[in-house]
């Protein structure tokens, strides 16, 4: 069966795309999640990662040309049925590549991207290494912790170069479509809550006092984790508005709003948050965090977010309201952490609290049940040990 | 390593943080986060990366000595003393 690469559609606002490079050569194999071509967008340089396995038949456009989304790229024979919708597959699709036995060892070159140990793993995440480019040095060609080093010790020198690449221009024009075209369609309703962050915020600091700064975790994991799991019962605010009305999405896949230096900001997706342990989102988020800003992102993690979560974060203000990206039908914004009068046992005390708002599609849901997620979130925020 | 040392590799992971600015030109009383507009991320990255080159531990509780430049190189210098 032949199937077709196509230019991908990284957000309600994106009409058309320059493929850059191509990164696999016609005849190469290919598998899900493999980085198949460079594509500039408004939203700078993506990696668009591939949803099929086959072999790459012939390519149907060279580098440099500008096409509309949809529009074949490549074609690729002896592919697996596509799935009907992507994004209500994407469950399915790991959020970073995950070392599996690959089917045949004789195919694969050396830089194969499933030979990875678990530490170099890790330490790529950290360090945010890209791994689709690494030749490893281990056995069998193996990505080891050494060449991440080697990599990241070379990163400095590729920089630049990659964040020249963003258009601000092109990415305030992205976000004044998008957001034009939520408040134009989606009736809002917001909602807003205090949390009180003490048990958070001591847990935190108990658990980091321990830790070397590399495996330390942010407040913004927690939070990330408390929205997760919260959805997992709040089903109404995780998925996409269309014209058939309210779809769930397959997975919990939570764009986490990320600021670019000198303007402008990007909501890649961290995949099935709600199935990852506060550590591996901590990397993962470290790792979105490093690339968002280098402009390396992957056109999986750009199209495929169910809900939005902005995290204004310290020195910024106490609440914020958001505008949902649509098709998407919810976003939930945190505000700073700040110490106030707070109300326990009939005392005033000190506390440290944190504004928690929701801003949800009126078409998909209610305030009743918006009121219920804020507060699962809030209740799920007074246990972090079980996060 | 002396202070001239310290300094410049501190300045050099800055650079790293907020490539569009020149940190040796920093003022070295600002305050860092406010200057070159660092978020929690960039900080915790940059306490990685002070930690691993100069192989001292910098615990969560002394972040806030790193709230300025010249604060910044005097804890560094001063870890560094302990540390050997």
């Amino acid at each position: 069966m032949m199937g077709e690469f196509r230019m991908p559609s990284l957000g309600a606002d994106m009409e058309a795309g320059t493929l850059v490079e191509w990164l696999k050569r016609p005849g190469d194999r290919v598998k899900r999640g493999d980085i198949v071509a460079v594509v500039e967008t408004q939203k700078g340089a993506i990696e668009v990662d591939i949803f099929e396995e086959g072999v790459i038949e012939r390519w149907l456009v060279e580098p440099g040309t500008t096409v509309p989304v949809g529009t074949p790229l490549a074609l690729i024979a002896g592919t697996q049925p596509a799935p009907a919708a992507r994004v209500s597959e994407v469950a399915a699709v790991p959020a970073a590549p995950i070392p599996v036995a690959p089917p045949s060892v004789e195919q694969l070159p050396a830089t194969g991207r499933a030979r990875i140990s678990p530490a170099a793993r890790r330490l790529a995440a950290e360090r945010g290494v890209s791994l689709d480019r690494l030749t490893g040095s281990g056995p069998k060609g193996a990505i080891v912790s050494a060449d991440i080093e080697r990599a990241a010790a070379a990163e400095p020198l590729a920089r630049p170069t990659v964040t020249k690449r963003l258009d601000l221009a092109e990415v305030r024009r992205a976000i004044a479509a998008a957001m034009a075209r939520s408040k134009r369609e989606i009736p809002h309703y917001y909602l807003s809550t205090t949390i009180e962050l003490t048990r958070s915020l001591d847990w935190l600091e108990e658990t980091n006092s321990t830790r070397p700064p590399a495996q330390r975790l942010l407040l913004a994991a927690l939070l990330l984790k408390a929205v997760a799991h919260a959805l997992g019962g709040a089903s109404e605010f995780n998925g996409f508005f269309t014209a058939e009305g309210f779809q769930p999405g397959a997975g919990i896949h939570i764009g986490t709003a990320i600021a670019i230096r000198g303007g402008g900001l990007v909501a890649p997706a961290i995949r099935a948050a709600d199935m990852l342990s506060l550590d591996e989102l901590m990397a993962q988020l470290r790792d979105l965090v490093a690339r968002a800003r280098t402009g390396a992102l992957r056109s999986s993690e750009l199209s495929d977010p169910t809900i939005t979560v902005t995290n204004l974060g310290e020195r910024s203000v106490e609440t914020v309201f958001g505008v949902i990206y649509p098709p998407q039908v919810a976003l939930v914004g945190f505000g700073m952490p700040v110490e106030r009068p707070w109300t326990a046992g009939g005392q005033v005390v000190a506390r440290r609290v944190i504004s928690a708002t929701l801003a949800a599609d009126h078409r998909a849901s209610d305030g009743h049940r918006g009121a219920l997620f804020l507060a699962d979130i809030a209740r799920r925020l007074q246990s972090p040990e079980i996060l | 390593m002396n202070t001239d040392d310290i300094s410049a590799v501190l300045i050099e992971e800055l650079g790293r943080i907020a490539p569009e600015t020149d940190a040796s030109q920093l003022d070295p009383n600002a305050e860092l986060r406010e200057e070159l507009d660092i978020d929690s991320m960039d900080f915790l990255n940059l306490v990685t990366a002070l930690s691993e080159r100069l192989k001292i531990d910098i615990p969560e509780t002394d972040y806030s000595k790193l709230a300025t430049l010249s604060h910044a190189v005097d804890y560094l210098v001063q870890r560094l003393e302990v540390a050997v």
